[in-house]
């Protein structure tokens, strides 16, 4: 990069890691791989995670995970509703992060950017609702007090969408979050850096350490790791490319995980994240939930 | 351990001179509990050794009521016929050993034929009615299935084995209550889905087990139903003729042909009919071991998968219950429908303080169960299935004992034919013997002991498994602490295996995913689209 005409000094270059159990760790692998811009101008050398780093991630995000589902509901929505504070303190930043992976305008950087920040306030305010939505009571012949309320699944993997860094990320994750469950994320490969400082974000928000463990990476390399690890719950498949797809189902089925597809007809390629309608979804919590049912009789 | 308890398994077919039922003398192994002056006396009066002061008088139920006809075909498009190379197979009354009936051997063409008309029904039919008229539908279906549930009891306890008491008082009436509960929801759909169009979404293929044939037939044909799908039904090859009884009642309801469409044959026909393209949605109770496979067979299809597999329940009793009561819960938990049941308590974890008192009023009330007859009234215990599956209780009791586990059994005679099993209790377990890791699915309870609420936690979740468990404390706070600390789908507090369809069931881990019964069942056949 030039020296900056204005001032005439040389900035200070990122280094940009990984994000796991709350620090931001090298790979253990000591591999990088060459990340560039849409204009194939070289912008950075990332991570290329190991199967090594994703199991240790998964460990992290399992001692996470009881004391983030343990939060009251309130809480959890303060916290997610404080990654928007931090990140609407950055969003110039991020609008020149997401201008330069996914070339586009500055104008339109600065939307996806501000929509972003918008879909974690409209997750963050889920969090003590959810239950409300899909629990239920449920009126049983006999005489008995029985309801049903929703539970997170406990770590989830998240393969997050290719092509958009950062709203893609977000609107994939934050439901995640929102009920109640801790992320293994594995970062879009062609366009990582948005997501490592979005953990920049996560790590001075007030989120526990090891509730979002973020990764790049190659997907050839950690998808089916990640499919047929055996203490992952759920993965969120939305970024997982069609060629990997078969593969990493037919690993997910080995510890019955729960497998969030990509929905029928949707391209992770030309869907419209700026669309709220589409892209703001209950449905996507619900997802990642498990429903328990209890029983407690009646009497004196 | 002592050679005894593999020959009491065997032993007791030939010692004859007795009738069905369990109260001729007790035969305990574990040596401790003998010495045990401490617990309470037995209600009965008997405690060490000494038979039940009382005959039961036999209260068989009549068969007169089904016609059991000798040949069953497929019901495909609102008619019943033959398989496509005329093959059969045989059903038999487990209690018995004797042949039922003959039933189609549904081959991969007949599984086309049954998804192409459940498609062509879906789409001319089914999916276009009104929900107001599918639910008049579904009502008639509850109403006939009502008016016909002596004979579907019946029926199902010939074929099953299970106790005639459970047929007549749980299996139907639950499997008519579910009919008549989702028959409701059919017209009501957009009350479900705020916000959301629910979409029917194509042809269900349907596969169920033996333990509760009727009964999962309903959960799974009820909420698909209404939701506007059809479906290709294939009962468990043990247990068919429940589900051909049904097909029956169809076409009493006038359903109209190939809304449902049931075909019976082994278990490949199931992954056939599983891995037709057709097929829109996949819904399968049974082991864990076929529903990875049949979790692998979608995998990379956009076919919609819900999955209600194996347990592995802890049944956990505080030393501040009402022990008298957990006993009974215990022995409903695990004894109920022979312990084939996928939410079974089959692990007992008592606390420590409570666990000799506990386990010598369990051993007292096993001595009175009536293991028999299934069609005896009075019968407690009935048949296991099938001679697989007995083979397999068998064998893995063999494990129990070899692996150092002190085995419990009544000293009951059982009939000379048919497939049946003592109610076993074994204590001295470990968490790592295979009865307390694997499914048993027969009458066999496993007793662990914890001292704290937190050790009781950790063992009950100390598995793959995550269907239910049960909490038995005087104190609710507790009950709602343990609710939240235990990973399983379906928490029964002072009571066991209770079902209703408003209640969701269905499993955490490998126990599965998606939901039955209640609202929550409605989710598994709809695909939610934008309003």
């Amino acid at each position: 990069m030039a020296p900056d005409a204005a001032d005439d000094r040389i900035p200070v270059l990122k280094t940009y890691k990984m994000y796991v159990g709350g620090a931001f760790p090298r790979t253990e692998s000591g591999r990088t791989y060459l990340v560039s811009g849409s204009d194939d101008e070289p912008l950075a050398n990332a991570c290329r995670a190991s199967r090594k780093d994703l199991r240790d991630a998964v460990r992290v995000a399992r001692a996470a995970a009881g004391g983030w589902a343990g939060r009251t509901a309130m809480n959890r929505g303060q916290i997610l509703y404080r990654v928007a504070e931090v990140l609407e303190g950055r969003a110039d930043q991020f609008t020149a992060e997401v201008a330069a992976a996914e070339g586009l305008r500055v104008v339109d950087a600065r939307a996806v950017v501000g929509r972003a920040i918008d879909r974690w306030v409209w997750y963050a305010g889920w969090t003590d609702k959810i239950a409300q939505v899909l629990g239920s009571s449920n009126p049983v012949g006999a005489p008995y007090f029985n309801f049903t309320i929703p539970e997170p699944t406990g770590v989830v993997g998240v393969v997050a969408p290719e092509r958009s860094s950062l709203l893609g990320l977000v609107s994939r994750l934050a439901p995640v979050l929102a009920g109640g469950n801790v992320a293994v994320v594995l970062a879009s490969e062609t366009r990582p850096l948005p997501a490592i400082s979005l953990a920049e974000v996560l790590a001075t928000s007030d989120v526990p350490g090891g509730v979002v463990n973020i990764l790049t990476g190659l997907r050839t390399e950690l998808v089916s790791q990640m499919a047929s690890h055996q203490d992952i719950n759920a993965i969120d498949g939305w970024g997982i490319p069609d060629d990997l797809r078969l593969a990493a189902e037919q690993a997910a089925a080995e510890s019955v995980k729960r497998v969030a597809r990509r929905p029928r007809g949707v391209s992770d390629a030309r869907f419209d994240w700026l669309d709220d309608r589409a892209a703001e979804r209950p449905e996507w919590i619900a997802a990642f939930l498990e429903m328990k049912t209890v029983w407690h009789p009646i009497g004196v | 351990m002592e050679p005894t308890c593999l020959a009491l398994i065997a032993g007791c077919r030939g010692s004859g001179a007795t009738r069905d039922g369990c109260h001729n003398g007790r035969v305990t192994t574990e040596k401790s509990l003998a010495k045990s002056a401490a617990r309470t006396p037995s209600p009965w009066g008997f405690g060490d050794g000494q038979a039940i002061p009382w005959e039961y008088a036999r209260a068989p139920e009549s068969r007169d009521i089904v016609r059991v006809k000798e040949q069953y075909g497929l019901f495909i498009d609102g008619r019943e016929s033959a398989s496509s190379d005329k093959a059969t197979f045989g059903t038999i009354n487990p209690a018995t050993e004797e042949p039922l009936a003959q039933v189609a051997k549904a081959t991969t063409a007949d599984v086309d034929r049954a998804v192409r008309a459940a498609k062509k029904a879906q789409r001319r039919v089914w999916g276009a009615m009104p929900g107001r008229e599918r639910a008049k539908y579904l009502f008639r279906i509850a109403r006939i299935m009502q008016e016909r549930s002596r004979e579907l009891a019946v029926l199902e306890t010939l074929d099953s084995g299970k106790p005639i008491k459970e047929s007549r008082d749980v299996d139907i009436p639950l499997a008519a209550s579910h009919f008549w509960y989702y028959a409701g929801w059919a017209d009501k759909l957009e009350y479900a889905f705020p916000g959301r169009n629910a979409v029917p979404l194509g042809v269900a293929a349907q596969i169920i087990p033996w333990n509760f044939p009727l009964l999962m037939l309903s959960w799974k044909i009820a909420p698909a139903l209404a939701a506007g799908n059809t479906v290709v039904l294939k009962p468990a090859s043990t247990t068919p003729l429940t589900a051909l009884l049904f097909a029956e009642i169809c076409q009493q309801a006038g359903l109209p042909a190939g809304v449902v469409n049931i075909i019976t044959g082994p278990g490949d026909i199931g992954m056939a009919l599983v891995q037709h393209p057709d097929i829109a949605k996949v819904a399968f109770t049974g082991s864990t071991e076929i529903g990875k496979k049949i979790q692998r067979a979608v995998a990379g299809t956009d076919k919609a998968l819900t999955l209600e597999l194996g347990g592995k329940a802890a049944n956990i009793v505080f030393e501040d219950a009402a022990l008298d009561q957990a006993v009974e819960g215990i022995v409903n938990g695990i004894y109920f429908n022979q312990g084939e049941v996928c939410c079974a308590g089959s692990r007992l974890l008592v606390q420590e303080s409570v666990a000799e008192d506990l386990i010598a009023r369990l051993k007292d009330r096993l001595s009175t169960l009536r293991v028999g007859d299934p069609m005896d009234k009075n019968t407690d215990v009935g048949a296991i299935n099938n001679r697989s599956q007995l083979d397999k209780i068998t064998e893995l009791v063999a494990s129990g004992v070899a692996e150092g586990a002190e085995m419990y059994q009544p000293a009951c005679d059982l009939p000379e034919r048919g497939f049946f099993f003592r109610p076993t209790l074994f204590t001295g377990v470990a968490q790592s013997h295979r009865i307390a890791k694997e499914e048993i699915f027969g009458p066999v309870l496993s007793v662990l002991t914890f001292r704290t609420p937190d050790e009781a936690v950790e063992k009950a979740n100390n598995t793959a498994y995550g269907l239910s468990a049960g909490i038995w404390t005087e104190k609710a706070s507790k009950v709602f602490a343990m609710t939240a600390a235990l990973k399983a789908g379906v928490i029964w507090a002072n009571t066991f295996n209770r079902f209703d369809p408003t209640s969701p069931f269905g499993g955490y881990k490998e126990s599965g995913f998606g939901r039955e019964g209640g609202m929550h069942g409605l989710h598994a056949y709809v695909r939610l689209e934008d309003r």
